[in-house]
């Protein structure tokens, strides 16, 4: 695997640190005087999200850590795993749930999203920005009260459970911001 | 087509630099500093251990290479020994690799030198400088003239003269194998430096001999150089010295850091005959200082980086 230099450092940049991949989060250039320049950094480790400090002596290179992130479409979950295909090339993938996190109540099949690969293998999958869903379950609006203001929960097809607003019904499908799990609109 | 064509500074800061600069000017012609100016572009460079000049092949129409230089220090110098008299220049310098917040490889260093001057002076001339030019809402309190010992002290808990090296990595956590400089230039940059010039100016001043770069230095328990810094707000303002006049001494400084580079493998400018020989004719007494104006430009602006105060910084250069 490739090296990087501390030049080459900037926020984004993967590298490995005691056996694990990290991605650098900030990194600060500092350099006393006339004497020994350092890299501070901010990196953030890509299998527990932990975000620590490093320091290096300007120079220093650190080993490149074998990630990257690439479009997949999601194909189902067989209950342990959950199947991405690559569209490029139609090899499949299968992400665990920690490589699933979050992302796992918001996919029913087809939708594309964003794997993160660390040597070959699904390290993070972060589901499209919004999706569509059908609502399966949720109580009654009360029929007049439109405008707003009160909002009532509602469960996805896929498991989910959001806050809709009470004019939105059971069998409707509704479009949700999977990065703060609120309702957006009707589809 | 792309966005950054545009300056990284607003036009506000820029012609907030601009003013600076001028009030800069009318304060070293009232002191009676002439402006002079020096080559960008020299046959010869600085080999300071941790200062990187920038080569620059078949620079000059005899095809010899050149070095866009660190300051314009040496040329300064041989001014003085010509007898200039009390001098400054605002000049590019560049600084290979140099890049962050407060770093840029190409700035504006203002350098000043007093005909005669020593110690005391030289940092009054700090001072007084600092004070004409920065508002007075970071600068409440009366100057501090703190020594790297007491500095070190205070704000570290540790004698950087005294500590053991293995003190000094164990402080420094996981990377060992430093020397003792590098060690101590770790602790200044991350654990002192940041607590000094809160609401003042602190100059910083006696460091380790071992740091002395172009300072003379005083014989005692320990030595130490005559060198001094200046710093606002946690960043480093103003480099000065009581310069070296001993040639003999300088060129020993230069072959122990050009041989220290040639170690670790970077690059090692010519030695500056032209230079030494200055010294050899005789570089009067004197004590002179740098000071970054890029950084001087951001503070008194009250803005927290170099790129705000640069029309274009190093990614859009």
């Amino acid at each position: 695997m490739a090296n990087y230099s501390t030049n080459e450092f900037k926020s984004g940049l993967k590298i490995m640190l005691d056996g694990d991949p990290y991605a650098i989060v900030d990194n600060e250039f500092v350099k006393p005087g006339k004497g020994q320049a350092f890299n501070r950094v901010k990196v953030r480790n890509l299998k527990t999200g932990r975000v620590i400090d490093r320091t290096f002596k300007s120079g220093d290179s650190v080993e490149a850590a074998d990630v990257h992130e690439t479009d997949m479409q999601f194909l189902y979950s067989d209950g342990s795993f959950w199947h991405f295909m690559d569209p490029s090339n139609y090899e499949q993938y299968q992400a665990d749930a920690a490589a699933m996190a979050d992302a796992a109540k918001w996919l029913k099949g087809e939708e594309i999203c964003r794997v993160t690969l660390y040597n070959g293998s699904p390290l993070a999958v972060e589901a499209p920005n919004t999706v569509e869903l059908a609502i399966t379950e949720t109580d009654p609006g009360v029929r007049g009260d439109t405008s707003g203001g009160g909002n009532k929960p509602a469960t996805l097809e896929t498991g989910a459970v959001v806050r809709v607003p009470l004019f939105v019904n059971e069998g409707e499908v509704i479009k949700v911001n999977t990065r703060t799990a609120e309702y957006l609109s009707r589809a | 087509m792309s966005a950054d064509w545009r300056p990284a500074a607003s036009m506000e800061a820029l012609k907030g630099r601009a003013r600076l600069l001028d009030r800069l000017r009318a304060w070293m012609g009232a002191e009676g500093f002439l402006e002079v100016e020096t080559p960008l572009l020299s046959r010869a460079g600085s080999p300071e251990l941790h200062l990187d000049s920038l080569h620059v092949p078949g620079a000059f129409p005899d095809g010899a290479p050149g070095w866009l230089g660190t300051s314009p220090e040496f040329h300064l110098k041989r001014l003085l020994a010509a007898g200039a008299g009390s001098i400054y220049s605002v000049s590019r310098v560049f600084r290979a690799g140099e890049a962050g917040r407060l770093h840029n490889p190409e700035f504006t260093l203002v350098e000043w030198y007093r005909a005669g001057g020593a110690y005391p002076r030289l940092m009054s001339d700090i001072e007084r400088l600092l004070t004409a030019l920065l508002p007075s809402r970071l600068l409440a309190a009366a100057p501090e003239r703190i020594t790297y010992r007491e500095a070190f002290m205070r704000h570290a808990g540790l004698d950087p003269f005294a500590a053991a090296a293995e003190d000094l990595r164990r402080r420094c956590g996981a990377e060992g194998g430093q020397d003792r400089d590098a060690l101590l230039d770790r602790i200044a940059g991350f654990e002192v430096y940041p607590k000094l010039g809160q609401g003042r100016i602190s100059l910083i001043h006696d460091f380790p001999a071992s740091q002395a770069s172009l300072a003379r230095i005083r014989p005692g328990e320990p030595d130490v150089a005559e060198r001094v810094e200046a710093i606002v707000g946690g960043v480093e303002l103003v480099n000065g010295f009581v310069e070296l006049v001993d040639a003999e001494e300088q060129r020993r400084r230069f072959e122990a850091d050009r041989a220290a580079r040639r170690e670790q493998g970077r690059n090692c400018p010519e030695l500056d005959e032209r230079f030494l020989a200055a010294l050899e004719a005789g570089l009067p007494a004197c004590a002179g200082a740098a000071m970054g104006f890029d950084r001087l430009a951001m503070l008194a602006l009250g803005l927290s980086s170099l790129a705000e105060v640069q029309a274009f910084p190093e990614d859009r250069a």
